[in-house]
């Protein structure tokens, strides 16, 4: 294995040869780099896109400041080479090594692949192909590193599960001190080893071997499997029915539950706020505060609303104190508050308004996405923006009152108009609307509908700006996720979706407008890998093989590619994404758990079959699961903290209900 | 008041451009807690003026680069009256600007002096006269040819180059060009002065065009900005 020396004088040769050479070199402001030889286990934590989108994911971050916390271990962070890199890695024989101290990541004891969402599979496996890792858990050998993953698309593990050793469920904040602690206890220690006579720590290559585990993978792994949130898939059998559905998803040692139920830290630890300063440019140049977790309105098309309940928020204070120092330490001139729906935070007004004080006047801009269309949602970005630079987003989904009832997320007309209306008055000169198309039961009409909604939009900014008034419509095209009520819903078929992406080209035209929409292909793909059973690993593998990569990136996807590996396993890629799914039908996760019960997403699905909306849960509970899952915890930490209804009784025993 | 700060530009630092560089420095000085001055306008900016874009992959050894920080502000409960007190202004630092600087500063940027330099003084782009730099040949050159070729550069009294479709003589801006002894490796080295006024700005890569080297193969470092008032 090479010597960090050796890393570093091949990289002298070949980083005036790349693009933006600054991706590949580390040496952040806040980055941490421990003594590798008195630091017991060595973590390394692996975003599988480059480094230009990957620095600035928050779950990471959190994720090196905790590890880098204990003194007993330290973690290191690896991006996807460039294509123009990684061709020069392969010609110069240099292993993906991780930023902080340029060893090559087999060197580490565990490499976490952070997956938030699917298109970044192909991704994973070239980074562990260049790792020198075999790409197959079954595979890998004591010397090996184990290989975790976490993130959002988890929640559905299937179609990785051959590539995997165990997926996080849930948030990691607890759990990856709880898997540190086991691979601890596995590592063997050098005295201990020289005493027995067994092969030396090091070898010719400069004593870098990795020391690897004094025990079989497989008892690591049935360790692993005890920790609540770890799914390890070796660990289950899956049997299909002859239509192909799912049969039985099994666990086949005692240590791996019936049903993995995902990790919620009950009350949100203290904010990250030493985040590593990138050296040169990168896609979102900022430091973030999660202001809470968790989503109360219910948008049946949303999974990272249902799979993150409960909501739980931070308290100002807190919130305010992270920003300052954050900015304190790290510099930046942009602070992102970040949640799923930040007008719901209980003192939205009064947070905005401390922010502003604190900040005002110090040339920092602060976004607070994911604001609701109302008149309120405006007067708080003015507080925020000094200048009314770049565009307003707001995201009304859909244009017609029917769909707005089928996908839950009920706005008027009028609300979006008046709020547009704010808009353009006090000086913003481009509003960004999101739409989806594609939800259940959506016909040609209900998508003339977001063009004519989309003109009245521009008609309101034309009467106060005149020419110089902009619409953009962001039009994505709506899957059909695991865990939300619309998961038995099929995917529009290719044909239906240009039809409605046509409509819209042709109603939409002129300077004032812009339109951007996704590729059918795109949504075909993340369809596929989202819904995707066990069977799809192989797809996955082979359409690698076959170089695809990048998939999130227009100009490198490789549609082609997928298809003939769907061929070639002989699978019907349509059976993922264009089959509505049988009431009863088994899912490939359904042994993953968000505590969301399976019959409360079904009825809701029934509700919104009838277009009926349902109440806001922070006002009404709606008994959706989450409280008699984590009951004791609710009991446990009460008050504001949480939105869900207190727990007086603690319940003696936590059930997870079907 | 304007701060004139020499520092060194290497490592990880090594690889990040010159328009990141300006957000690395705006960063450092926010960190530190010093009050950049901004410019006016419809697009403020922080006042920051660095001497010569330094190419990517250049090490910097003697970078210059000027800040302005505003004057009339509320003293800082850490400050109080120190040896580098500007006499016009109201803010004071406790301890020498360097001090506060560096540990804001990101791993390979190294601060080697501060000075405070006259606020009205000319831009610092336009004082720069010349650039020394230091050549690493990293891999083996046969010494001789190396020899005879620096020779046959010097006495040429000409050397015609094209650079991004542009014609100009190399010659008149290579003010000096040697070969420097070779370390305990048996690495050569190369030291040249370079003209880099505006308009007139020799590069090293284009010397070693010239002598059939190519620059991925060497380890370049400007080791010293010669500004005008250095000549006088």
């Amino acid at each position: 294995m090479l010597t960090p020396e050796q890393v570093e004088a091949r990289l002298e040769r070949i980083l005036l040869k790349v693009q933006k050479p600054g991706r590949y070199v580390g040496g952040e402001l806040n980055s941490v780099v421990k003594d590798w030889n008195k630091t017991g286990t060595k973590v390394a934590l692996v975003f599988p896109d480059i480094y230009d989108i990957g620095i600035s994911n928050l779950g990471l971050q959190i994720l090196y400041d905790l590890v880098n916390q204990r003194p007993d271990a330290l973690a290191e962070r690896a991006y996807a080479p460039w294509v123009d890199m990684e061709a020069l890695m392969r010609e110069h024989n240099i292993p993906l090594y991780a930023l902080e101290s340029k060893r090559p990541l087999a060197a580490f004891d565990i490499i976490g692949f952070s997956l938030p969402y699917e298109t970044l599979y192909t991704n994973a496996l070239t980074l562990l192909d260049l790792a020198g890792i075999s790409l197959r858990s079954a595979e890998r050998g004591e010397a090996d590193p184990l290989v975790i993953a976490g993130g959002h698309a988890c929640f559905n593990p299937e179609p990785m599960h051959a590539f995997i050793d165990a997926f996080v469920i849930g948030e990691g904040e607890e759990v990856i001190g709880e898997i540190i602690d086991v691979v601890k206890k596995f590592k063997i220690n050098v005295s201990l080893r020289a005493a027995v006579g067994g092969e030396a720590s090091s070898s010719s290559a400069g004593g870098l071997l990795r020391r690897p585990f004094g025990a079989p993978r497989n008892d690591i792994l049935r360790e692993l499997a005890k920790i609540p949130g770890v799914y390890v898939p070796r660990f289950y059998d899956v049997t299909y029915l002859d239509d192909g559905t799912v049969a039985a998803i099994t666990p086949n040692v005692p240590e791996a539950p019936k049903t993995v139920l995902k990790r919620m830290v009950a009350k949100l630890p203290q904010p990250t706020t030493r985040f590593p300063v990138p050296n040169i440019d990168v896609v979102h140049n900022r430091v973030s505060v999660e202001v809470m977790r968790g989503c109360t309105r219910g948008c049946r098309f949303c999974q990272a609303g249902m799979i993150t309940r409960p909501v739980r928020e931070r308290s100002m204070d807190e919130i305010v104190r992270a920003a300052e120092e954050a900015v304190a330490v790290t510099g930046a001139e942009e602070l992102a508050l970040l949640s799923l729906s930040s007008s719901d935070y209980s003192d939205v007004l009064e947070l905005v308004t401390k922010i502003g004080e604190k900040f005002g006047g110090k040339h920092l801009t602060v976004s607070l996405p994911s604001l609701r269309i109302d008149t309120v949602s405006v007067a708080l970005m003015e507080k925020l923006k000094d200048r009314r630079s770049g565009g307003f987003t707001l995201a009304p989904e859909a244009a017609t009152e029917r769909m707005r009832r089928i996908i839950n997320k009920f706005i008027t007309d009028e609300q979006l108009l008046e709020t547009a209306r704010e808009i353009y008055a006090r000086g913003w000169v481009n509003i960004k609307l999101y739409f989806m198309i594609g939800h259940p039961s959506e016909t040609l009409e209900d998508v003339q509908a977001i063009a004519v909604l989309c003109k009245r939009v521009l008609a309101e900014g034309r009467k106060l700006l005149g020419g110089k008034a902009k619409v953009h419509a962001g039009v994505s095209t709506f899957i059909p996720k695991p865990h939300t009520p619309f998961q038995w819903v099929a995917v529009d078929t290719v044909e239906q979706i240009k039809a409605k992406q046509e409509l819209l080209m042709r109603e939409l035209r002129g300077s004032a407008f812009k339109l951007s929409w996704t590729p059918p292909e795109d949504t075909l793909l993340e369809g596929w890998l989202s819904r995707g059973d066990r069977r799809l690993a192989e797809v996955i593998y082979a359409a690698w093989k076959n170089g695809t990569k990048f998939d999130a990136w227009q100009d490198q996807r490789r549609f082609d590619a997928w298809t003939s590996a769907f061929a070639a396993q002989n699978l019907d890629a349509s059976f993922y994404t264009h089959r509505p799914r049988r009431a009863d039908e088994v899912f490939p996760w359904e042994h993953i758990s968000d505590a969301v019960r399976k019959k409360y997403l079904y009825q809701d699905y029934q509700r919104s079959l009838e277009g009926e909306t349902r109440v806001y849960c922070r006002e009404d509970c709606d008994a959706c699961g989450i409280l008699p899952t984590f009951a004791t915890t609710r009991h446990e930490n009460p008050g504001l903290y949480w939105k869900c209804p207190e727990v007086k009784s603690p319940k003696k025993r936590v059930k997870v209900m079907s | 008041m304007r701060l004139r700060i020499t520092f060194s530009k290497s490592g990880a630092l090594r690889y990040t451009g010159h328009l990141d560089l300006q957000t690395i420095w705006e960063r450092t000085v926010r960190r530190a807690g010093l009050p950049l001055a901004y410019t006016q306008g419809f697009h403020p900016g922080p006042k920051i003026q660095i001497a010569s874009a330094l190419p990517l992959g250049f090490i910097g050894r003697a970078e210059i680069v000027d800040i302005w920080l505003q004057q009339n502000v509320r003293a800082d409960p850490r400050v109080g009256p120190g040896a580098d007190t500007p006499p016009s202004g109201t803010y004071r630092q406790a301890r020498p600007y360097a001090d506060v600087l560096q540990p804001a500063a990101p791993l390979g940027l190294t601060i080697v002096s501060v000075q405070q330099v006259d606020e009205h003084g000319p831009a610092l782009q336009t004082q720069v006269a010349s650039a020394e730099y230091e050549v690493t040949l990293l891999d083996p050159v046969d010494g001789a040819e190396l020899v005879r070729g620096l020779a046959a550069a010097l006495e040429a009294e000409s050397l015609p180059r094209e650079r991004r479709g542009k014609l100009y003589d190399l010659r008149p801006l290579i003010e000096s060009l040697e070969q420097l002894p070779a370390d305990d490796s048996g690495t050569l080295r190369l030291r040249m002065a370079l003209a880099a006024r505006e308009g007139a700005t020799g590069r090293p890569e284009e010397v070693l065009d010239v002598l059939g080297i190519p620059f991925e193969t060497t380890r370049i470092e400007r080791t010293r900005l010669i500004l005008k008032e250095d000549i006088k």
